[in-house]
């Protein structure tokens, strides 16, 4: 059994940044307690270590640590996380402590929270449908089970309410299996956590909910971890005990303002704005633990959210978080302006893994030339929007004309519905045949011939005649 | 033998671990690092320390714990075995590693690249006392139903073939004897081990020559890429790199391919392994993953073996290249690979150049690409051997001034330009036609049979440029003065412009018959639009007006083309007749 050392020898402070010296066998990655003169004890992780010199990040930061009075003690293993299947209903900390009244965790296992890679050869394809009664996702950018699928948002944009809506209304198709939601906060403020916390009390989910809790005045280090541990409480749930868990994490743009905080700390080259080199891959080992794997019944789909500052996509937050996610669903302010809800940015936004989870079979055969169809159209139509504001509307063409009356129709319509509408996928397919039908067949080049013979509602009157 | 070098950590830092009392050994050696037996590579010397980059996560290791020098740089195994298999980046097979280790993957497994069971069924093609050198085809193994594998002479090996015979044999017993001048005997194998950080050796280098049809429109059309030609498609995140690399991979007209996933998404990986063996070549009807050999290290595998990831595949493609086959690489992405470098680089705590990224990153992209091309092959019989290589580049914010974009422009010689306006009007592939380019046009016109097939081909893909040039500036002045302002004949450009964009440049790579387009459908498809457009022309100048043409029916024949089965291939030069026939019926308003 390795033994727990006790050191009184921290030689240097510095932001959230702490060097040790004189240690003995002290390993990479590991943890550390660090004991104030006045008794409390914070925690810290081991972030390059050389000869006897170690150096450490602490999580609820350096103030009021001294050089003198401290006891730092090598803890000899990575942060873990105290599983058993009563962390469910169970809110914690961003550091994985309990934070309700409940009572402490009886372990079942206890499980290092920074996982293992899942094995790609062990993996299995996503590819069954999530009906999430939100027509600009389940029509356009649909979600499967196991996807990492991000939600892009602005300050002031309504991502609370969208993913609320999300947490509430996902279900598999046909199955009307009930996700299992963690959710990480990460420096999110007390009222949007309360927001989320108190939707899922009055659907009830929350006996099927995991919550790690690190608000705006909680410190900001801490966020490094707290999305390691909801991912762990998530395999745990879903490769253990088999269930479908979405997992929640909010916002991930004060996660990676916190590795910067520490890049800056070790005065390491900066990257673009300030972020470390290694974003993409630090961010890679959070996103890519959502998925499916070969011969187990659970599941993790990940939604992140993230605030893009000043809505710059290319900043890189949320520029790395696409290059790793399988899509991105936009919120926009202009029709967050225009008032519709919930604002997708339907263009820029997509799902990659919509191809296998729908069609005959998964939702219904005209999806996939229903929505190329539906893009197509839009983006003509907003081109003619666009068109319009510069030029005026007496200036379009009369094509230019029918298409930016779609595109108003279908933001109108199709984009915009209550955070309570719940509506099927059927409803979503037969609302996008509604708005096509003031083209001609002929120009709905798109869709295929018999589709539209079948699904045009013109052609279904005739039939049902 | 002598005895293993061993040291001791000192430092450990992320991916990078330095180790004292290392003197004599190598750069690039292999080493084993700690208690956990962790793979690592030499990658600095200085004195007695050895800066080492790890390919394996390195929590849990400390300074005194033991490092162990294998004196032997990173290679791979080549031989019977590699079809159909994944990898990860220091060539462990992922399959075998998930019956070892778990559905997550551990630390410190070695295991062998090729099978060490399996038997495979040799059948020599040279007999005792033939004369033998490095790159002499010895015998075959057919490997796949697409593959006979060529068992090669080793680098090193001279001499007379002392005993050969044929058999069933493991890749590691002894198929034969060479004996060399000095009397000293070297045993054959069906495997051989080669370092891969540097090219394998050939006789002559070649300039490519032919097209590589890829049965993407726009890419054979307008930017086709060579055999033996290099390739890259830059673009921002969800414009269809991936997408275009997937499809190359299963439509490219090449004998192997070898698909690198550098630091992407381990979905992307699973989608290529469940759909490859599904899909059928569109030339033997086999399914593709016969002919296949991929590599996996995702994003979240350590930096470390992403770094060599790109070697590992190459060096595996440059071995099928060297039997004589068409080879063509895929490495998605190179950004992923340049971010490793750039990692370890800041570890080893180098100066940094533009953007962080070391000093030598131009010249290992370039090196990298430089092991491209259409060779002679070393040993006899003689063979042409070719190896294309298409990266993917992911630059931040789509940036194309990014360091990574600019090394990689300055090597290759096809620029597919992937366009985020493109990507987010659904208009696949977001090939951007204006600034993507090709120095392999030429050849474009050898893929066809009929030489003049060939240059009327040539003829049509400058003239349809030409309109999709025009669209760009007649757009300018509409958004100027509106429509109005255009005469017919510019209203009858635009229009055309728009059917060579969405009838032809459009391709869904998730449609069954779209996917794929032969070269003689391609044709066919352009030649429509274009006699459509020729015909119009001529009935304006007869004074017929634009609306009732834009009117015609055949319009939606010329867009549906794309989906008339390649075996129905007749009825898209059919249409042609259809345009002759519903345009003797334009009447043009009564003329005083
Ligand atoms: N030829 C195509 N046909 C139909 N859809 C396509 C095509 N190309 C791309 N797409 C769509 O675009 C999406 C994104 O493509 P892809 O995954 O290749 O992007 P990428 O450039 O590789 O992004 P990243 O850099 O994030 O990996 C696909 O999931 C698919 O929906
Ligand atoms: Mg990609």
């Amino acid at each position: 059994m390795l033994s727990i050392k006790e050191y009184q020898t921290v030689t240097n402070i510095s932001g959230p940044l702490m060097m040790v010296e004189m240690v003995d066998q002290a390993k990479y990655g590991h943890i550390v307690d660090i004991e104030l003169g006045d008794g409390s004890i914070r925690r810290g992780q081991i972030l390059q270590v050389e000869n006897d010199k170690v150096l450490v990040q602490v999580f609820e930061g350096t103030r009021g640590i001294d050089v003198n009075k401290s006891t730092v003690r090598f803890l000899a293993r990575p942060l873990e996380l105290d599983v058993s299947p009563d962390i469910l209903g169970r809110v914690f900390s961003g550091l994985g402590e309990p934070k309700d009244d409940g009572p402490a965790i009886i372990a079942d296992k206890r499980l290092d929270i920074n996982g293992s890679p899942i094995n790609p050869y062990a993996r299995d394809y996503p590819n069954e449908f999530i009906q999430t009664g939100i027509s600009s996702i389940d029509g356009l950018n649909p979600l499967v089970r196991g996807q990492k699928l991000p939600i892009f948002s602005g300050a002031g944009l309504p991502h609370d309410q969208v993913t609320a809506q999300l947490a509430r209304q996902a279900t598999v198709l046909g199955k009307g299996e009930e996700f299992a939601v963690v959710f990480a906060a990460m420096g999110i403020t007390f009222e949007a956590a309360q927001f989320f916390i108190n939707d899922l009390q009055d659907t009830g989910a929350i006996e099927r909910a995991v919550m790690f809790v690190n608000l705006a005045n909680d410190p900001a280090i801490e966020r490094i971890a707290t999305p390691r541990f909801a991912l762990t409480a998530a395999e745990y749930l879903a490769f253990e005990l088999n269930m479908h868990v979405l997992v929640i994490l909010n916002d991930m743009t004060n996660y990676c303002e916190a590795l910067r905080e520490i890049s800056a700390a070790r005065k390491e080259v900066p990257g673009r704005r300030g972020y470390p080199g290694y974003l993409y891959t630090d961010l890679a080992t959070v996103y890519e633990r959502a998925g499916r794997i070969k011969g187990k019944t659970g599941s993790i789909t990940m939604v992140p959210v993230l605030t893009m500052p000043e809505d710059d996509k290319t900043h890189p937050v949320p520029d790395l978080t696409g290059y790793i996610t399988e899509g991105q669903i936009i919120l926009s302010r202009s029709l967050h302006r225009k008032a519709v809800s919930p604002p997708v940015d339907v263009l820029p936004s997509l799902s990659r893994l919509k191809d296998k989870g729908i069609g005959q079979g998964k939702t219904r055969e005209d999806h996939a030339d229903l929505y190329n169809q539906l893009y197509a159209a839009y983006a003509r139509g907003k081109e003619s929007q666009e068109l319009a504001t510069i030029m005026g509307e007496a200036a379009l063409s009369e094509e230019d004309k029918k298409y930016m009356t779609f595109a108003n129709e279908f933001e109108a319509r199709y984009v915009s519905q209550d955070y309570y509408e719940n509506r099927s996928i059927e409803t979503t397919l037969d609302l996008g045949w509604e708005l096509l039908s003031m083209f001609e067949n002929a120009e709905l080049k798109r869709i295929d011939v018999e589709l539209i013979k079948k699904y045009m509602p013109k052609f279904r009157k005739e039939k049902s005649e | 033998m002598s005895e293993t070098r061993q040291g001791r950590v000192v430092k450990v830092a992320g991916p990078v671990v330095v180790a004292e009392g290392m003197a004599g050994a190598r750069m690039y050696d292999v080493v084993r690092v700690g208690k956990l037996n962790l793979i690592g590579e030499i990658v600095e010397l200085n004195g007695d320390l050895a800066s080492i980059q790890v390919y394996e996560e390195t929590v849990g290791i400390g300074p005194g714990e033991p490092v162990v020098d294998t004196e032997a740089p990173l290679s791979v195994e080549l031989g019977p075995g590699l079809i159909e298999s994944i990898y990860d980046g220091i060539q462990r097979p992922l399959n075998s590693l998930v019956d070892f280790e778990g559905e997550f993957m551990g630390r410190g497994s070695s295991m062998p690249g090729l099978n060490r069971e399996k038997k495979w069924h040799f059948k020599p093609t040279v007999s005792e006392a033939t004369k033998v050198a490095p790159g002499n085809i010895i015998g075959e193994v057919q490997e796949t139903t697409l593959l006979t594998h060529k068992i090669m002479v080793p680098a090193g090996v001279n001499g007379t073939i002392k005993q050969i015979a044929e058999g069933d044999y493991t890749v590691d017993e002894k198929i034969g004897v060479v004996a060399a001048e000095d009397g000293s005997e070297t045993e054959l194998k069906l495997m051989q081990k080669c370092p891969v950080r540097s090219a394998r050796q050939v006789r002559r280098r070649l300039a490519p020559n032919r097209v590589l049809v890829t049965g993407q429109r726009v890419i054979d059309t307008f930017f086709p890429i060579a055999r033996g030609g290099t390739a890259c498609v830059p673009g921002p995140f969800g414009t269809g790199k991936t997408v275009v690399q997937h499809q190359l991979a299963k439509w490219v007209d090449a004998d192997i391919v070898v698909y690198v996933g550098c630091g992407e998404r381990g979905n992307e990986m699973t989608d290529v392994l469940t759909e490859f063996p599904e899909l059928k070549d569109p030339h033997t009807g086999e399914p593709l993953m016969k002919r296949s050999v991929l590599i996996a290290n995702t994003s979240n595998m350590p930096v470390a073996a992403r770094e060599a990831s790109v070697y590992t595949g190459i060096t595996i493609a440059e071995y099928f290249r060297d039997m004589g086959y068409t080879v063509a690489l895929m490495a998605d992405s190179t950004s992923r690979w340049a971010e490793a470098m750039r990692e370890i680089s800041t570890r080893l705590e180098e100066m940094p150049a533009e953007e962080g990224y070391p000093a030598y990153l131009a010249a290992r992209i370039a090196s990298f690409y430089e092991r491209a091309g259409r060779v002679e092959c070393l040993g006899s019989p003689e063979r042409d051997g070719a190896l294309s290589i298409i990266g993917a580049v992911s630059p931040p914010g789509g940036d194309l001034s990014d360091s990574v974009v600019q090394a990689t422009l300055h090597v290759v010689k096809v620029f597919w330009s992937l366009q985020g306006r493109l990507a987010y009007q659904r208009h696949f592939p977001a090939i951007d036609w204006l600034t993507s380019y090709s120095f392999y046009k030429q050849y474009l016109k050898d893929c066809f049979e009929d030489k003049e097939q060939g240059q009327q081909m040539e003829a049509m893909t400058v003239k349809a440029m030409g309109l999709l040039e025009q669209e760009a500036e007649l757009l300018e002045i509409v958004r100027l003065v509106g429509t109005e302002a255009l005469s017919p004949a510019d209203r009858l450009s635009l229009e055309t412009a728009r059917s060579i964009r969405e009838d032809f440049l459009h391709q869904n790579a998730f449609h069954k018959v779209d996917t794929y387009t032969s070269i003689e459908k391609q044709y066919e498809m352009l030649k429509n639009i274009l006699y459509f457009h020729e015909q119009s022309l001529s009935a304006i100048e007869a004074g017929v007006e634009t609306a009732e043409i834009f009117k015609l029916a055949v319009r939606e024949e010329i867009a549906r083309a794309k989906y008339i089965p390649q075996d129905d291939i007749a009825k898209v030069a059919e249409i042609r007749n259809t345009i002759d026939e519903q345009m003797k019926h334009l009447q043009v308003p009564n003329s005083v």
